[in-house]
């Protein structure tokens, strides 16, 4: 069953390219909407197991050995709802149909990347599915083929290509030691093979590689480009899941089904969390370009993410998956807002917008402000549920230091976003942005959807853990 | 002599691959890729990975023919005076490379790395077919699908625009 994630995102792809050109120009856009909407639905009925169904009709040929569990239900309902947003924000920014016909096909090769990525069992399927997500977003980031979007295609291909290489020679280095590439395989491996030294510099090699596909500092250089330089879509889609599933994701994965939690390995997710919290926020308090500072804020956040996952607990994963949820949602609401910024000011230099867009633009405030706060860990959002479990995980194993760093790190996520809040929506508007409007209803919707998920995630997420009886 | 060949065929992919990115003209760096890649097919085919070798040779001609067709499409001719120019100020940032190359060789042929390795052994399945469409299918379909995104991609980036 769990092969229609791939499969029905494929036919869809095909039946696109069929060459009945106009009609299928006409309905791509309602055609990823409906999939992703769909997605969305089938992975919550599945996680309520109302959906338990074996889809006999598929040929022998057709069923792949797929997993899905908690963390991947996760990160598919992530996926659904980034490619919505997409393709609605796509749908309302890109007047060509002819552009907005390949973007489309490029947001369906990505959405099937992005779910292999999420379901396989095998770590050079998984390796495969990263590349088809990393490939479809090389051309969705230089979409528009201008020069800066070029350059920071061209940065991100190389370092992503790196990345690429160091995962190879880990799976191959890892398949030497196993046998076989399977997860179960390699991780029983990892624990009787005698050659320890082998197995760790494989591990690290491929940790290293998904340090670089997630963008974590010291091999952050190509995401401050990328996400500012990128069309407004795309960027939505990056800065929400791409990196997140590529990079995150396939830490989480590596290290809860194949390498375990050793101390070493902690230590090492620890730091680069740590690092990555603290150098992405300073780097954000001073921008001024307002898509350069959520993409220096995503790396902050991603950097929680890492320092869940490093406390090594059931309770830093959970947070750590639960943050990457969060971070999916809230990030890509403030990606809308800036794209109703450009679109409507012309301009994301904060400093030359001067504050007071709020009264022009409300909607776009106000989601702003929500999304910010549960950026911040400002309770009762959702952010605040994550960040909370994040540390009290670093606590309880002893890293009293991280989760100080954790903290005081949230201030200065405070302080950036209300800066920039100060900078483009708080107080009086300036001479030159006193006609603008809000920015249209195909902009404003997705924006309204993502900030009601903020908001109704944090406020039910209380009675979910009594539920859980945390 | 069976390992001297060996070399002989690695330095051959290895130049090609320098050439391939060094090289300023597009169609010849579209020829440089199509000779490490045969050199490496050729690799393979000595160190007994034949279906691996068939499968180099098999994509990359099918790239290479899609990088024929997308350079000739995006060449233009330069004027005599902006080759020379180019030529003087390119070649300036190379010109120690061929002398770091030799001194890594050196050093590294010093080193005599015996890994001692006792390993599982695999199961392989020697029946192609199996192989490919029972134990990787998965990966099959991914494959196909970063084709199409190549199409894709050939498609957007290099259509000229109306």
């Amino acid at each position: 069953m769990y092969s229609l994630f791939i499969l029905i995102p494929l036919l869809a792809l095909i039946i696109l390219n069929l060459p009945l050109r106009d009609l299928m120009k006409k309905s791509c856009s309602w055609c990823v909407l409906a999939l992703s909407i769909i997605q969305v639905w089938a992975v919550v009925l599945i996680a309520f197991k109302y959906l338990n169904y074996d889809a006999t009709f598929l040929s022998p040929f057709f069923k792949f050995n797929l997993h899905i569990d908690g963390i991947s239900i996760i990160v598919l309902i992530c996926v659904g709802i980034a490619v919505f947003t997409a393709s609605i924000i796509g749908k309302h920014l890109i007047a060509s149909s002819e552009k907005l016909f390949n973007f489309t096909n490029l947001l369906i090769i990505a959405l099937i990347g992005m779910n292999g990525t999420a379901l396989v069992t095998d770590i050079f399927s998984l390796y495969v599915f990263i590349e088809i997500t990393s490939v479809a977003t090389y051309i969705l980031i230089s979409f528009h083929k201008q020069r800066y979007a070029l350059e920071a295609a061209f940065k991100y291909i190389i370092l992503s290509a790196v990345a690429s290489v160091m995962m190879l020679s880990a799976i191959a280095l890892l398949l030497l030691v196993s046998g076989g590439t399977d997860f179960y395989s390699i991780s029983v491996a990892l624990k009787i093979s005698p050659h320890s030294y082998l197995i760790m510099f494989a591990v690290c090699l491929f940790v290293c590689a998904l340090f670089i596909k997630g963008g974590l500092v010291p091999f952050h250089g190509w995401l401050p480009d990328v996400y500012t330089e990128a069309p407004a879509a795309v960027s939505v889609l990056l800065a929400g899941v791409v990196s997140k599933v590529i990079g995150v994701y396939a830490l989480i994965r590596i290290m809860v089904s194949v390498i375990g939690f050793q101390n070493q390995v902690n230590l090492v997710l620890l730091f680069v969390g740590a690092v990555s919290i603290v150098l992405g926020a300073l780097a954000a308090l001073g921008q001024s370009d307002f898509k350069r500072m959520l993409a220096y804020s995503s790396i902050s956040q991603v950097g929680y993410i890492v320092l869940g996952l490093g406390s090594g607990t059931p309770l830093g994963i959970f947070g750590a998956v639960f943050h990457l949820f969060n971070h999916s949602i809230f990030k890509s609401t403030l990606f809308v807002n800036s794209a109703a910024l450009e679109k409507q000011a012309g301009t994301r230099d904060m400093d030359r917008i001067g504050g007071g867009l709020a009264s022009r633009m409300p909607v776009t405030g106000a989601t702003s402000v929500i999304s910010f706060l549960s950026a911040a860990g400002i309770p009762p959002l959702a952010g605040f549920w994550s960040k909370l479990i994040i540390i009290l995980a670093l606590w309880g194993s002893g890293y009293y230091s991280y989760a100080i760093i954790a903290i005081i790190a949230s201030i200065i996520t405070l302080a950036y976003f209300l800066s920039m809040q100060r900078r483009v929506f708080f107080g009086n508007i300036k001479e030159e942005f006193a006609n603008i409007k809000e920015a249209g209803f195909g902009i404003i919707l997705p924006a309204l959807i993502l900030a009601s998920i903020t908001i109704g995630v944090g406020l039910i997420f209380p009675f979910f853990l009594k539920l859980l009886k945390i | 002599m069976a390992i001297n060949l060996d070399i002989i065929i690695l330095l051959f992919m290895i130049s090609g691959a320098l050439w391939t990115v060094m090289t300023r003209s597009l169609l010849r760096s579209a020829i440089a890729l199509a000779l490490t890649s045969a050199m490496l097919s050729v690799l393979m085919f000595r160190l007994d990975a034949r279906l691996a070798a068939v499968f180099e040779l098999s994509v990359c001609t099918g790239l290479i023919s899609v990088l024929f067709i997308s350079t000739i499409s995006l060449t233009q001719p330069l004027t005599n005076e902006e080759i020379l120019q180019r030529r003087k100020a390119r070649l300036k940032r190379f010109k120690y490379l061929p002398i770091i190359i030799v001194v890594i060789g050196v050093v590294l042929s010093l080193f005599s790395v015996r890994l001692n390795l006792i390993l599982p052994s695999p199961e392989l399945e020697s029946n192609v077919r199996i192989a490919l469409w029972d134990l990787r299918r998965l990966d099959i379909i991914g494959q196909v699908i970063i084709l199409l995104c190549g199409v894709f991609g050939v498609v957007i980036l290099f259509k000229e625009q109306d």
